[in-house]
């Protein structure tokens, strides 16, 4: 668990019983951080600006909520793929007819998926780099901006390679299109485009969201707001690796 | 923050929005009925209804008042107005992203409303758009351009509720204040969260499914065709064989946890309102947090009741059967648990009381035939009967409705910063409770006698069906005649509205001697530097007398020796 | 054919249409055990309802949970047990296993919105059908494949013509959309679904006709596709049947 912004010692757990009617449940005296930009008084605030740990915890569990969302999607077409896989129909002479053939799989999807696990790796490193205690002090404290620079670099290079991945897909699509395998030609490769095209979609999100980060990185005069975008970009696009990884062995092998 | 990523703007606005929807599926409604029970009644303005459009009317009263009436209202409109104070919060975790929410739900509705105004009219195959019939132009008139609508609403709306979900989620997650531990949070927290969890699981898997039935209408793919399908005069040849059953799946998979997605929220605040005026704790209150969680489960897991007779393998049928007479047991505690909390309580029947034990009877009422209708053998003979229509239309329209005016009576002064008028609320309440049971009670029983859902008239071709639905037609003017009575009896509701809002505020502090966070001096201001909101018991936390009470933010101890 | 004897279509104080089949008894007693039940609980819970609110406190103390909860909690659960169970086993006797082999067998097919009854003839074997062959105008609405010998004698009806007391294996289809077969007089109902043929048998007891509807919404006519179960006697039945057998292989040859 890498370090947030927040002096540990500080940040306590309490426990609040019930039935002890009355009893003042111990107050809250998380401090830290770079919040608003205005006043040190973290106890003061309202719930939600307190610290940036309040902030980056909050982030995350939306995005945990949006991926659990998003992830239903693709179980449903994931399903979906399964059942007409193995449907077919009896014809008018009684033999059984399935449709499916199954779409080979361009080689260079294998080239992609590397280059999405690698960036994956660089925007890792970004990520870590935004919780570096020690140069997070030096952020914060305006001596220089040690941190940004490092994850603006790693972002750059994640970018890159994203879009790379991208780039990649899109070859993939115009060697389909070259041996004549469309959207509309089977029901495997419906599926074919239908996978990548929805993926694609996200990453092209995520791409978006990493545009954002270097923008903030390089705009955004509070740490903690760079923290919080760093941070759920890079889990986002962890997120998107792996279910690619998934997506891809189904259909390199579950055809 | 800006006043319109405020979550009370937001709030305001998803409330504004399904007044609007409401007021369009009413005249719906009405329209429908109208021609049920007087097929050649000429509808002003237009002539008389044609068979596609009274097809037209139901499928988008179904659709407007599903998604933009009950979905939008209490579980994005409330949980923004209430929420965030009654968990001592001030504010919604992303507010760009309620915005959104909010915004693509409009946008969602404009697009729906779109549909009437298309060449060949709205889509006419139901809210549950069972392909081929939704597959292609050819089917049948709004099946083209209409139905394209009809999906790109629904699809923006997925997203839209999923978005708004996401918030509630994180919101109560991580913004409640001190103190407030997961069993001190009211119910109606509960209520919200559940069906948050239910919208972002069932409204992706919606996602998917229209995704590929629009893949299906354009692209010439076949996920839910067969391999050929004759429709009006043309083979459709499209690559695959897909199954009409797998939509049914795809679509019950979300529909069912829809329907609870309207209800729960209403389950929850009719728990704490009637703990409220009761005076008296919520009985089993734990019991109350694990059933709204259970119901919330096997709520995932029950969507074939849809598709007993739809074509599925038998023993699916009993599976599906068992599962869903289970979840008939943790809505009968939670109804076990209002009688107990109401039980010898005398309790102050207040307007907000009163939509609330309407919201009881109602449950009880339109729940008790869901679990005939979960077994098979008797599904099979009400399946798209009218009985069907009776029974969702007290538990979910009527019941829900019934949520959503106790919330707006109730939660008044902190909506309005003004009460609303107790004789014309109990007015209102007394017609509408009478109306509601005076339309649906008899749709059970020109459900029983065979009446299907849909029929735009009940005389088709002359023979022993048009016998059997003739039969009908007196309790069908019965019917009408009090839909036409039941929409009256929401004139006073809109002239109390009307008639407080232009009374002066006034400053009510705590008006009902509630017990939860959204009544605690400052709970809506903003940004209140001065004091911390901090939580130190349950709600609903009365004297035995019921005379006395302690709020959650109360720093009391003890209640004050009871006078004699 | 004997015109149907005139009774009222629904009676009683469910408004439940007469039953004419054989397994219509036990699901008709089913049915009203269940709507009585639920009338009872309904009017129990709202009895408790008033009750409660109109009797004057006596005690202050909140009530035991396993009175007031657990135990009324189980009785439901157990009467909820007993109606599933209960309805299982019709459910099971219905529809887990397919029809007698020595059943009639009729085809039913959907298409919007019409209904049509095809029966194999002397053969007793269906012809194949293929939709491209479908023409309507040339009388032949299902697109039987005139190269195919057993589809010679099988004839094709508007109306569904049953004898009384022999069981029938209805076989459903549907050409476009899909479409409810319902016989609420035989408490019959299931969907054809397009590209699915699903089987349902059942044994209509009382002669008379009865009314089919379509129950699932498929299109703008679809609250006209009505047709008319006529059940007789199994000596008319013979005769019926005997008379359009003569006319299709007279057509044949
Ligand atoms: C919330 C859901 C809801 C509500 C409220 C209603 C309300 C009504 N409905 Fe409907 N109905 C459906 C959901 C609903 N319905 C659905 C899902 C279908 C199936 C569609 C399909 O098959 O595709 C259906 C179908 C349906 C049919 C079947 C048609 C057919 O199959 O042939 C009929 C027929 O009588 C009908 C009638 C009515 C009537 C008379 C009302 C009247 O009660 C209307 C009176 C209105 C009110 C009492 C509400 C007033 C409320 C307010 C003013 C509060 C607003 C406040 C805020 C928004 C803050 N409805
Ligand atoms: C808010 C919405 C809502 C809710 C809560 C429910 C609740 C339930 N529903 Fe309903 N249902 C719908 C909305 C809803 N339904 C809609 C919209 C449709 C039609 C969709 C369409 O086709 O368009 C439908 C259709 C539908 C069907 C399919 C019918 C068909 O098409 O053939 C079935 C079948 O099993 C079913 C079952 C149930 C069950 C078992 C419950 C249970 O959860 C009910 C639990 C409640 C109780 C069991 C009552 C408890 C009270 C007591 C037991 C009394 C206690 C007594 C004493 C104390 C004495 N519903
Ligand atoms: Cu055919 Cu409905
Ligand atoms: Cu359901």
């Amino acid at each position: 668990m890498p370090t947030t912004f927040t002096p540990p010692e500080i940040d306590r757990h309490h426990h609040i019983s019930d039935g002890n009617n009355g009893q003042k449940p111990p107050t809250d005296k998380r401090t830290g951080g770079n919040g608003d930009g205005d006043g040190d008084n973290f106890s003061n605030r309202p719930q939600g600006h307190r610290g940036p740990r309040e902030r980056l915890s909050q982030a995350r569990v939306g995005l945990f909520f949006a991926l659990g969302g998003d992830l239903m999607f693709f179980v449903a077409l994931v399903s979906v793929f399964f059942v007409t896989k193995a449907s077919g129909h009896f014809d008018a002479y009684s033999h059984f007819i399935n449709e499916w053939l199954p779409t080979a799989i361009p080689t260079i999807l294998w080239l992609n998926t590397a280059v999405l696990l690698l960036s994956s790796v660089t925007a890792e490193v970004a990520r870590q780099a935004m919780f570096r205690e020690h140069d997070a002090m030096d952020e914060w404290f305006g001596i220089g901006r040690p941190i940004s620079k490092r994850a603006t670099l790693w972002l750059s290079l994640t970018l890159f390679l994203g879009g790379l991945f991208l780039a990649g897909q899109w070859a993939a699509w115009d060697q389909l299109a070259a041996q004549h395998v469309f959207f509309r030609t089977n029901p495997s490769s419906h599926f074919f485009y239908l996978i990548t095209i929805t993926h694609a979609l996200h990453l092209f999100l995520g791409i978006i969201g990493l545009i954002a980060a270097l923008m903030f990185l390089q705009f955004s005069r509070s740490l903690s707001t760079r923290q919080v975008v760093v941070d759920t970009t890079v889990w986002y696009w962890h997120v998107m690796g792996i279910l690619w990884v998934f997506l891809f062995l189904l259909l390199e092998y579950g055809q | 923050m800006s006043r319109l990523t405020d979550h009370r703007t937001i709030g305001f606005g998803y409330l504004l929005l399904s007044l609007l929807a409401v007021l369009i599926g009413t005249l719906l409604s009405l329209a429908m009925r109208a021609h049920l029970a007087w097929p050649n009644w000429p509808l002003p303005l237009h002539g008389p209804i044609l068979p596609e459009e009274y097809l037209a009317l139901v499928t988008m009263h179904g659709t407007l008042m599903l998604f933009f009436v009950l979905t939008v209202a209490p579980q994005s409109g409330f949980s923004n107005l209430i929420l965030p104070a009654q968990i001592g919060s001030r504010h919604m975790a992303f507010p760009r992203l309620n915005a959104l929410g909010l915004y693509l739900t409009a946008l969602a509705l404009f697009t729906l409303l779109a549909a009437f105004f298309v060449p060949g009219g709205a889509p006419i195959g139901g809210w549950t758009a069972y392909p081929p019939l939704s597959e292609t132009a050819l089917a049948g008139p709004g099946q083209g351009l209409g139905m394209d609508l009809w999906l790109a609403s629904i699809a923006i709306f997925s997203i839209a509720s999923t978005l708004s979900s996401i918030n509630t989620l994180t919101t109560i997650l991580k913004l409640r204040c001190e103190g407030m531990t997961w069993q001190r949070l009211p119910l109606t927290v509960w209520g919200w969260f559940t069906a948050a969890l239910l919208s972002v699981l069932a409204f992706s898997v919606l996602l998917a499914a229209l995704l590929l039935l629009f893949c299906d209408r354009h692209l010439h793919s076949a996920f839910f065709l067969p391999a050929q399908d004759l429709v009006n005069g043309v083979l459709l040849q499209h690559h695959g064989d897909g199954s009409p059953l797998l939509w049914l799946h795809l679509f019950w998979f979300f529909g069912h946890p829809e329907v609870y997605i309207a209800i729960l929220p209403g389950m929850g605040l009719t728990s704490m309102v009637i703990a409220n005026f009761a005076h008296r704790r919520v009985f089993a209150y734990r019991l109350m947090i694990a059933t709204t969680l259970l119901i919330g489960f096997l709520g995932i897991l029950v969507w074939g009741h849809h598709m007993f007779v739809a074509g599925l393998n038998p023993f699916a049928g009993t599976a599906f059967s068992i599962s869903t007479m289970a979840i008939a047991i943790p809505a009968s505690a939670k109804v076990l648990s209002w009688l107990a909390t109401l039980w010898r309580s005398r309790p102050t029947l207040s307007t907000p009381m009163l939509f609330a034990l309407g919201f009881v009877s109602l449950f009880i009422t339109g729940g008790i035939t869901g679990p005939i209708l979960a077994q098979p053998i008797l599904d099979e003979y009400l399946h798209n009967t009218f009985f069907v229509v009776a029974h969702f239309h007290l538990i979910m329209a009527m019941a829900g409705i019934f949520g959503l005016f106790c919330a707006i009576y109730y939660w008044a002064p902190l909506l309005f910063h003004r009460t609303l008028s107790e004789p014309l609320g109990k007015l209102h309440f007394w017609a509408t409770i009478l109306g509601a049971y005076s339309t649906f009670l008899p749709m059970h029983f020109t459900g029983l006698a065979g009446e299907p859902r849909h029929y735009a008239q009940l005389s088709g071709v002359a023979g022993p069906a048009t016998d059997l639905l003739q039969s009908t037609l007196p309790l069908q003017r019965h019917i009408t005649a009090s839909a036409i009575f039941l929409v009256c009896a929401q004139l006073p509701f809109l002239l109390n509205l009307i008639l407080s809002l232009r009374r002066p505020a006034q400053h009510l502090d705590n008006p009902w001697q509630a017990t939860t966070m959204e009544w605690a001096p400052n709970a809506l201001t903003p940004h209140p530097t001065e004091d911390q909101t901090i939580v130190y018991r349950e709600p609903c936390h009365y004297s035995d007398s019921g005379k006395e009470f302690l709020t959650q933010w109360s720093t009391a101890s003890t209640f004050s020796p009871e006078p004699e | 054919m004997q015109p149907p004897q005139a009774i009222s279509p629904t009676h009683g104080f469910w408004n439940l249409p007469i039953d004419a089949a054989q397994h219509g008894h036990t699901l008709d007693t089913h049915l009203l055990l269940n709507l009585w039940i639920a009338l009872g609980l309904l009017a129990l819970a709202h009895l408790i309802l008033f009750l409660g609110l109109a009797i004057r406190k006596r005690s202050a103390r909140p009530a035991r949970q396993l009175l007031v909860e657990y135990l009324p909690l189980a009785a439901l659960t157990l009467l909820f047990a007993f109606l599933a169970l209960r309805s299982e086993r019709l459910w099971a006797a219905q529809r887990y296993t397919g029809a007698d082999l020595s059943a009639m067998q009729v085809e039913v097919t959907g298409m919007q919105f019409v209904w049509y009854f095809r029966y194999p003839g002397a053969d007793a074997a269906f012809g194949n059908t293929k939709l491209s062959l479908v023409a309507p105008a040339e009388g032949n609405p299902l697109g039987i494949d005139p190269n195919d010998r057993y589809g010679h004698d099988d004839f094709v009806t508007s109306q569904l013509v049953l004898p009384a007391d022999r069981e029938v294996d209805l076989t459903l289809r549907a050409q476009d959309v899909i479409h409810g077969f319902s016989v609420p007089q035989m408490r019959l109902k299931q969907n054809a679904v397009p590209g699915q043929t699903t089987h349902i048998h059942f044994t209509p007891e009382t002669p008379g006709d009865y009314a089919i509807l379509c129950t699932q919404v498929c299109g703008l006519g679809y609250y006209r596709m009505m047709a008319t179960l006529r059940v007789l006697p199994q000596p008319a039945f013979n005769a019926w049947l005997q008379s359009h057998e003569a006319a299709m292989t007279e057509a044949s040859q």
